[in-house]
């Protein structure tokens, strides 16, 4: 089986910090920064980047739109 | 593999949708109203159908919609959306049209148009956002209020012997005639998106194939009015809200499933 490797861009200054896409991945590769962007939220993160499987689960569920899901095989 | 090699175009697998605007929303952090306002643009960005549609907007905290929908669209007064629909898909039947109303304008205020506009069969698709409160307005209580739920004006919990039981006006349109299809949906999970798309591609299909009245509920949460942080709206709503408005098909292609 091939096997994945994801990563996610997450427009910093747009994000409102709500949490909901580290609640709900599945690898729990999101968490929230220690800094805040411009509006004083504490914003998404890729925390693991190994385990991100490029599912796309956080850019389906982000309220705000602000997740950019990438996925490329490896080897 | 590092993170510049794997962010390239040819590895891209999600991305928003051209058809939402750049426009900082101004949603709540949490709020389900741009999960469901992308759904919906997604849905229409794949069928190609931007230059067909035409959207009619709420008075609710989706009143500025049509600043972040990329299509189309025009303001109706409170709870008017399905009459303003009513005349522009009579005036150009083959656009796709399509109301997105909150609980209070669809349920409350605007429920002789609701109802009336799914008796005619206009051949529209009508999304109907249901967070069970008046979120605009400071959060009062909805007709679609839970029992006991506390509200601005509801303090001690909505007592349904003085003011009703949570109005399932969804069940009640689905028998009508004129209507050709009633489902109920959420948001909280990816999945649960996923469902949505495929419930808002059926029902664009179908009411541009003037069907009939497509009817889609979408339960959301509402983190401010309930006063709860967005994962535990999300928990609360799955726990509660889903209880008593249960999602799935409620009519198909004309025929009640429930
Ligand atoms: C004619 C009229 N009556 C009352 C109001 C006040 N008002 C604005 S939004 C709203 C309720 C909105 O609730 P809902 O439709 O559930 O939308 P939400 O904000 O929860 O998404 C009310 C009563 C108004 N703007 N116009
Ligand atoms: S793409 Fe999937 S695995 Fe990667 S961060 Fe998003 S939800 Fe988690
Ligand atoms: S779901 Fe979107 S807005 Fe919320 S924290 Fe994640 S990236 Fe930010
Ligand atoms: S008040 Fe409620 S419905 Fe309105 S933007 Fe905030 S969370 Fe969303
Ligand atoms: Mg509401």
């Amino acid at each position: 089986m091939a096997k994945f490797q994801g990563a996610i861009v997450v427009d910093r200054e747009k994000c409102k910090g709500c949490g909901i896409c580290a609640s709900i991945c599945p690898t729990k590769s999101i968490g929230m920064s220690k800094e805040v962007n411009g509006k004083g939220y504490h914003f998404a993160i890729l925390v693991n980047e190994e385990t991100c499987v490029g599912c796309a689960s956080c850019g389906h569920i982000c309220p705000d739109g602000v997740i950019t899901v990438y996925r490329a095989k490896v080897e | 593999m590092t993170l510049n090699e794997i962010c390239k175009p040819e590895n891209l697998v999600y991305k928003k949708t051209s058809l939402l605007t750049d426009k900082v929303m101004h949603y709540c952090p949490g709020c389900g109203h741009g999960t469901i306002h992308r759904a919906l643009m997604e849905v229409v960005d794949e069928m190609g159908l931007q230059d067909k549609t035409i959207g009619v907007a709420p008075v609710g905290c989706s009143v500025l919609a049509y600043d972040y929908m990329n299509v189309d669209m025009q303001e109706a007064a409170h709870g008017r959306a399905p009459a303003l629909a009513t005349a522009i898909k009579r005036l150009m039947p083959e656009k796709f049209v399509f109301t997105y109303q909150g609980d209070g304008d669809l349920a409350a205020i605007g429920t002789a148009e609701t109802i009336h506009c799914c008796n005619r069969g206009e051949p529209i698709l009508m999304v109907f956002v249901n967070n069970a409160i008046y979120g605009m307005t400071g959060g009062q209580m909805a007709p679609t209020t839970l029992e006991g739920m506390k509200t601005a004006t509801s303090p001690y919990g909505r007592d349904v012997h003085k003011v009703g039981w949570p109005l399932r006006i969804t069940e009640m349109i689905a028998p009508l005639n004129g209507v050709w299809s009633v489902s109920r949906h959420t948001v909280h999970t990816p999945a649960a998106v996923q469902k949505l798309k495929r419930a808002i591609k059926k029902g664009i299909e179908d009411s541009m194939a003037h069907k009939g009245t497509c009817f889609i509920e979408v339960c959301s949460s509402c983190n401010s009015g309930w006063k709860m942080n967005p994962v535990d709206a999300n928990k609360w709503m799955a726990e509660h809200v889903l209880e008593y408005f249960v999602p799935g098909d409620i009519k198909v292609d004309g025929q009640m499933v429930r």
